[in-house]
């Protein structure tokens, strides 16, 4: 089987400190850490038990500078097979619907068949949880949200259990499939320390003349190397994957942002009470006073 | 020819009646339509539904697409997207708005892959204005209003060539409309089933009764982290228990397993504006802050003086909920 799980490095939103703020109030996004995206761990685990019981390859594609090869690093590290960076300067800007647009792309020319395409429920910088939709669309293939639980496979179709909040459901989903998964699926598994201390030496093809400087090597010889040991993260550009470019990028994406503004804290009427019998009591008074109990 | 295509809704169904989301997104539908003089539109798919169509109305509906048929009894992904996507085709709404539900956001991403056009998620505001851009302006656009980076940030973000504007609403945010007696045009959809409708297939499905009803509720007694423990948790419980108010939760509550994830006020949980707002043990980060700040009235109690959640609060009292709370509860007792 094999199983593509699709993944995002992201600022970490969720762990923003005082360092973060710039003295406005307003967000300095170049020192909030880049994380891999909580919910695509999720999605990777579910890849790997799925390889774990019925056999297969995982392979994880992100989107991204060339930085996020730190993500590939970490996801060869807990067990994927094989990693892919797609990353072009002509990706910059994407909004989901181009974003989708290249993901399909690279998955139609490079890696199909495939059996299943498994994404995080959604990544903690936008939260639009659009492109995994748009990918199974553009793939033609359908999908299945909020995939706490795969249940059984058999004879190309897949029984997930989805969890809609109020609503449980028991799907039962014809091969190939897109799924994405949502943080109480399950609890990632860490990273291997014996793959640890292999494939933290992985690079992609942006850190290649690095890496050719620092062992004094010719860059063909460290590419060859690293392919055959298994450390070479594949790295994609738009020629590779046969983009056309007036769906790529900034000028493939239908949506602009029109302005952004920061959430600075509002300064409002704010009175303190002392939280002695007394306080509490004149704060009550005033409640009622002001009829805020109906 | 108008100059603006219609301005459409999809009508969400939940436990056969119309979702209170799609009856907001007619508020706000209504608004939009308005400016652009023309009609609001709701599209409704599922089966037996013409009595649905008449609440639509009374809510703001001019028409309602209504596409009835017993393959569309149960919401399933391809045959809602396929027919939704073919009925844009043939009538060229200029704006079509979805509750950021579980469903919509199911629903939404791939009718805009479909159509190759644009789909801001989870919009706390939608207006009609104009956008500048290269020496062009683009008048009567939708502008898509919505919190990113965890709500630290607050986006506007438009669509100027491409039609549909499309965009999800938040559940909570717009406000209904009360219902009048009013009626509208019915316009029934073709449907025609198409083989590939049965690739995903639905074997169980089970609905929880909702522990709580926080949208309704005109006051909010809610715990965070700093309530200490499940068995503190109770003091929540009880001071709502003395005002009739329901009980709500920080994410941070409901991850340490204090309360069900049903109570969660936020971002990722529900989005709240009671008369009161009583925040207990509550840091307030922005994720909550979204879910509630629009409360007519906030009271926060927390030790520290320095937490976000009195940036947002009315009343204050620094102290600890262990032993504020058991005040509140006694003054109040006294006095209601």
């Amino acid at each position: 089987m094999r199983i593509i799980v699709l993944a995002k490095q992201v600022p970490d939103t969720k762990n923003v400190t005082g360092e973060v703020m710039k003295p406005d109030g307003t967000l300095n996004r170049a020192a909030l850490a880049a994380v891999f995206n909580p919910e695509d761990l999720n999605a990777l685990e579910m890849a790997l038990e799925l390889k774990d019981r019925y056999g297969g390859e995982v392979i994880v594609l992100t989107m991204g500078p060339p930085r996020a090869a730190e993500i590939l690093r970490d996801a060869l590290c807990r067990g994927a097979d094989r990693v892919i960076l797609l990353s072009d300067r002509r990706f910059a800007g994407a909004d989901t619907l181009a974003t989708s647009y290249t993901v399909a792309q690279a998955i139609s020319t490079h890696l199909a068949p495939f059996d299943l395409i498994v994404c995080g429920r959604q990544a903690i910088d936008g939260d639009t949880a659009q492109v995994p939709p748009q990918v199974a669309e553009k793939l033609g293939i359908p999908q299945v949200t909020y995939a706490v639980e795969a249940l059984q496979l058999s004879e190309g179709r897949l029984r997930l259990k989805r969890d809609l909040g109020r609503r449980e459901e028991v799907v039962e989903a014809e091969l190939p499939l897109l799924i994405t998964v949502p943080r109480t699926a399950n609890r990632p598994r860490w990273p291997n320390a014996r793959r640890l201390l292999k494939y933290r030496h992985a690079r992609c093809g942006f850190e290649l003349e690095a890496e050719a400087r620092r062992q004094r090597r010719e860059v063909s010889e460290v590419l060859a190397e690293l392919r055959q040991r298994g450390l070479y993260i594949e790295t994609w550009g738009a020629e590779e994957i046969g983009a056309d470019l007036a769906r790529i990028g900034l000028g493939g994406s239908p949506t602009k942002v029109k302005k952004v503004d920061s959430v600075v804290l509002r300064g409002r009427s704010l009175r303190f009470f002392s939280p002695d019998d007394k306080g509490v009591k004149e704060l009550v008074g005033e409640l009622i006073e002001e009829r805020t109990f109906g | 020819m108008a100059e603006h295509g219609e301005v459409w809704i999809f009508a969400e169904v939940d436990d056969g009646r119309v979702a209170g989301v799609a009856l907001e997104l007619l508020g706000k539908g209504r608004e939009l339509a308005q400016a652009l003089g023309v009609p609001l539109a709701a599209v409704l798919m599922g089966h037996r539904i013409r009595s649905m169509a008449d609440s639509l109305f009374a809510h703001g509906a001019d028409i309602v697409y209504g596409a009835d048929h017993e393959s569309l009894a149960e919401y399933t992904t391809l045959p809602y997207a396929r027919l939704l996507t073919e009925l844009v085709r043939e009538r060229r709404p200029e704006i079509v708005l979805y509750g950021a539900t579980p469903l919509g956001r199911d629903l939404a991403p791939r009718v805009a892959s479909a159509l190759k056009t644009g789909l801001t998620a989870d919009c706390t505001d939608l207006q009609i204005g104009s956008y500048e851009s290269g020496g062009r302006v683009y008048r009567n656009k939708l502008l898509q209003i919505r919190p990113a980076w965890g709500g630290n940030i607050i986006a506007t973000i438009v669509s100027p060539d491409h039609l549909p504007e499309m965009a999800t609403v938040r559940e909570g945010v717009m406000r209904a409309p009360e219902p009048v007696e009013r009626s509208g045009a019915y316009i029934e959809v073709a449907v025609r089933p198409d083989p590939s409708d049965g690739k995903v297939r639905i074997l169980q499905r089970r609905t929880h009764p909702r522990r709580v009803d926080l949208r309704s509720a005109a006051i909010i007694v809610a715990g965070g982290y700093g309530m200490g423990s499940k068995e503190n948790f109770g003091l929540i419980h009880e001071l709502a228990g003395v005002l009739g108010a329901a009980v709500g939760a920080s994410r941070a509550a409901v991850d340490a397993g204090f309360i069900h994830a049903d109570h969660q006020v936020g971002q990722t949980g529900t989005t709240v504006r009671p008369k009161l707002y009583i925040a207990c043990g509550i840091s307030g980060a922005v994720q909550h802050r979204a879910g509630m700040e629009e409360s007519a009235k906030i009271l926060a109690v927390n030790i520290d003086p320095e937490a976000p959640i009195f940036g947002v609060a009315h009343y204050g009292i620094v102290g600890d909920v262990r032993e504020v709370i058991p005040r509140l509860i006694k003054a109040l007792r006294g006095k209601l």
